[in-house]
């Protein structure tokens, strides 16, 4: 090894560096709805403090975000807009249903709302709750985090 | 009757209890008649010759309630508005209901539910719409406010209104076929499996 | 433009910001059209805007609702008096408390039912802290949508010591369901009075501090002044409601007009504006907090006087749940309470209206009961469809930065709008 190039560096995997890379900071894409959108707000506020994962820069433009939050009961007029949000956030993307609504209808089994949210895009993660705490939301995001160290990245790009 | 009754899907219990409520008199639940004396909205009708226009006036739990034909509905509530006496200028939610659980003809009312800021009381009145006809006069003219309400009326209830300036679906898509609450219009929605647990079960034994 | 085109352009719903130009022939201008919404950062949920702009000005504003039309009214046609309750929570999502007060005080006036006065003061002191939250959760998203960032992170923090206070209450956050129809769902558990106390001892200084943030900030004096203004008469004509019925000069407060659950046993003044402007619903929420505070020192101190031992539920034992206590020793008691939540009650035949003063103005029920024990039909008149009826009287020639100050500034919530 020559004098120039004698500077620290590590070796990793490329695999591992890219899930690294993108599971530190995944940005949400604003997509409130209704009740769990004030939650989801709330885990970003300088209490409970979401940016501690990498996840508190919400984009309102769906093409700079990787996670889309669906926060809230999605109704049947919603969801062609729901539909084309995610289909314009560039892979890879990771949707979260947050809420008992946006994970099987919850509370509301009538003829206005989708029944779950997976009907529509495919859910990662859901959380529970009616409506999730600000902590609840924050697990969802570290069990994510977790599912993407275990993705292999030339499988989902 | 009994047609109406499979269109609303009620179990025998229910239908009891229904049979049971409406064939007895109103005022063992409270509600008396109004007379002219005690409403003002009456005298200010009578007045403006529109007494013959008010079918029922009830109060129920100190609220007045009228019931009116539909015809003149727009001049009900102007007089109501410039009168002194009443002065009901605030609109506080104009909203419809579907009788056809009552077995009533006809089948639609459309409320009025008005607001005083003078006499600070409120009135509730009811135009009477028949299912052959659904159709109303807009009191847009009266009430400018009245125009998203009547938009709600007509995407939910299938109740048209004359001379509206701007009548369309407000809050289901535009290609909605039906009007979600009427009686006869089911709730929706997925029916909840509890079999999953009975599966389980019938596993174990095997 | 035709009718078919319009309806299809509603149907691929651009989700950012699109623009479309088209030729004006009335003005002779080259006029634009932009869709804001129904995912956009500042139209406070999933509201959707079409705005035509000659330059930067608003030329037509069409708002398009039902983005989050959820059924709730025929979902509760369908569910038993005390089931529907929980409902009520999650239609107007930011005032929770208010709404199950307004369903409660319609099945209440059906049944006919008087609620000790512990409870009547229990509802006045958890509605007063809700109004608090719910203006709290507004004045953040106001300023973030005007530019003032750090509002936000001061306002969160205290909306979330009054979630915490809910949470110490029922075990929840925000859906508490905590005032039903007969009274309330328990006592307060213990050092939850203390914690309120707490709480009111600390809050005078933070809203001195959001006042010495914004009320003489030029900024934020540029950005709202005579901006949005709308005159008493304007505003009675188009049925607007609550503080930005109030900003313009009308003064109509239902807690004083037509008091509701003891609030004639207080003292408190109604703010009322003179312009109607975006600044002056400021100044009527600002004020309105202090009331609420003084409210809820009131009722809180009322609250102590009663004792610990007041019931806070009716005893009628139709209507309310016996004591857990009770359920041990005696049969009736378990009949009541298995009969109660297993059929619930019957209110005879007749209509009701429950109407309170919520956070963002008249909440009123409208319930109809044909004798069995579901409502037969529950209108919620929610006051931001009210009030965003308003919105194209306001905007239409202002310029089209200032439609998200105008849209903060009437406080809408889009599930009171479409329940």
């Amino acid at each position: 090894m020559s004098a120039e190039t004698n500077q620290p560096f590590v070796t990793a995997s490329l695999n591992k560096l890219v899930n690294w890379a993108r599971k530190n900071s995944l940005w949400p894409a604003t997509f409130g709805l209704a009740c769990c959108a004030i939650e989801m707000m709330a885990s970003t506020d300088s209490r409970f403090d979401m940016s501690r994962f990498g996840s508190e820069a919400f984009r309102a433009s769906p093409r700079q975000a990787d996670v889309m939050i669906v926060s809230g009961r999605v109704c049947k007029k919603m969801a062609p807009v729901l539909r084309q949000v995610y289909d314009q956030m560039p892979d890879p993307k990771w949707v979260i249903a947050m809420g008992d609504c946006a994970s099987n209808g919850g509370v509301f089994n009538n003829y206005a709302v989708v029944q779950g949210v997976d009907q529509i895009v495919p859910v990662d993660i859901y959380v529970p709750g009616c409506p999730p705490s600000p902590d609840a939301l924050i697990h969802a995001v570290m069990e994510l985090q977790k599912k993407i160290d275990k993705q292999r990245f030339s499988e989902k790009y | 009757m009994v047609d109406v009754d499979v269109r609303l899907g009620l179990s025998g219990s229910d239908l009891a209890i229904r049979e049971r409520t409406f064939s007895g008199d109103l005022s063992s639940t409270g509600q008396t008649n109004l007379t002219a004396e005690d409403s003002a909205e009456l005298r200010v009708l009578a007045r403006a010759n529109l007494a013959s226009e008010v079918l029922i006036s009830r109060r129920f739990r100190g609220q007045d309630f009228l019931t009116v034909r539909k015809e003149k509905i727009c001049e009900i509530l102007s007089v109501l508005k410039v009168s002194s006496e009443t002065a009901y200028e605030l609109v506080s939610d104009i909203f419809g209901n579907d009788l056809l659980g009552f077995g009533r003809e006809p089948r639609f009312e459309v409320i009025y539910s008005l607001y005083s800021l003078k006499t600070f009381k409120r009135i509730v009145i009811k135009a009477l719409v028949d299912e052959d006809s659904p159709e109303i006069d807009s009191v847009g003219e009266v009430y400018p406010c009245a125009l998203w309400p009547e938009r709600e009326i007509f995407d939910l209830f299938g109740i048209s209104f004359n001379n509206h300036p701007d009548l369309r679906r407000i809050l289901m898509p535009d290609d909605w076929v039906g009007h979600p609450l009427r009686k006869d219009f089911p709730l929706g929605g997925e029916e909840v499996e509890f079999s999953h647990n009975v599966r389980d079960q019938e596993t174990v034994k095997q | 433009m035709s009718a078919e085109l319009e309806i299809s352009k509603d149907r691929a719903m651009p989700a950012g910001i699109e623009v479309e130009r088209m030729f004006d022939p009335e003005t002779d201008q080259e006029t634009m059209t932009i869709n804001m919404g129904p995912s956009h950062p500042s139209t406070h949920g999933v509201l959707r805007l079409v705005l035509e702009l000659n330059g930067e000005t608003v030329v037509r504003c069409t708002p398009h609702i039902g983005y989050l039309h959820t059924g709730i009214e025929k979902t509760m046609e369908n569910l038993s008096y005390y089931k529907a309750l929980v409902l009520t929570d999650r239609e107007d999502y930011l005032s929770n408390l208010c709404n199950n007060l307004a369903y409660s005080l319609a099945v209440e006036k059906l049944l006919d039912v008087e609620i000790p006065i512990k409870g009547q003061y229990m509802r006045v002191l958890l509605n007063e802290l809700e109004r608090i939250a719910s203006h709290m959760l507004w004045l953040g998203t106001h300023c973030l949508d005007i530019g003032a960032m750090s509002v936000f992170f001061y306002t969160w923090q205290d909306r979330d010591l009054i979630l915490e206070i809910k949470e110490h209450l029922s075990g929840v956050r925000t859906k508490t369901s905590w005032i039903c129809p007969g009274g309330l769902r328990g006592d307060s558990p213990t050092g939850w009075m203390a914690r309120v106390k707490a709480f009111l001892d600390y809050f005078p200084r933070r809203i001195a501090l959001y006042e010495g943030l914004l009320t003489n900030n030029p900024i934020w004096i540029e950005r709202t002044r005579s901006i949005g203004a709308l005159s008493a008469q304007q505003a009675i004509t188009l049925g607007m409601a609550g503080p930005s019925l109030r900003a313009s000069g009308v003064n109509f407060d239902l807690r004083k007009t037509n008091p509701y659950s003891s609030y004639e046993h207080f003292e408190f003044d109604v703010a009322v504006g003179q312009y109607g402007d975006v600044y002056d619903r400021y100044r009527v929420r600002m004020e309105e907090l202090r009331q609420s505070l003084s409210l809820c020192h009131q009722s809180w101190k009322a609250i102590e006087k009663l004792g610990k031992s007041a019931p806070v539920r009716t005893s009628d034992r139709k209507i309310a749940p016996p004591p857990r206590e009770e359920l041990d020793t005696s049969m009736e008691a378990l009949i009541h309470h298995f009969k109660l939540f297993t059929e619930g009650y019957h209110p005879p035949v007749g209509e009701a209206i429950g109407a309170v003063e919520g956070p963002r103005g008249e909440k009123a029920y409208y319930i109809v009961s044909d004798g069995s024990n579901k409502p037969y039909r529950v209108k919620i008149k929610g006051p931001s469809f009210y009030n965003l009826q308003a919105l194209p009287t306001m905007c239409e020639g202002r310029m089209v930065a200032d439609v998200v100050a105008m849209i903060g500034s009437i406080d809408i919530v889009l599930g009171d709008i479409d329940r």
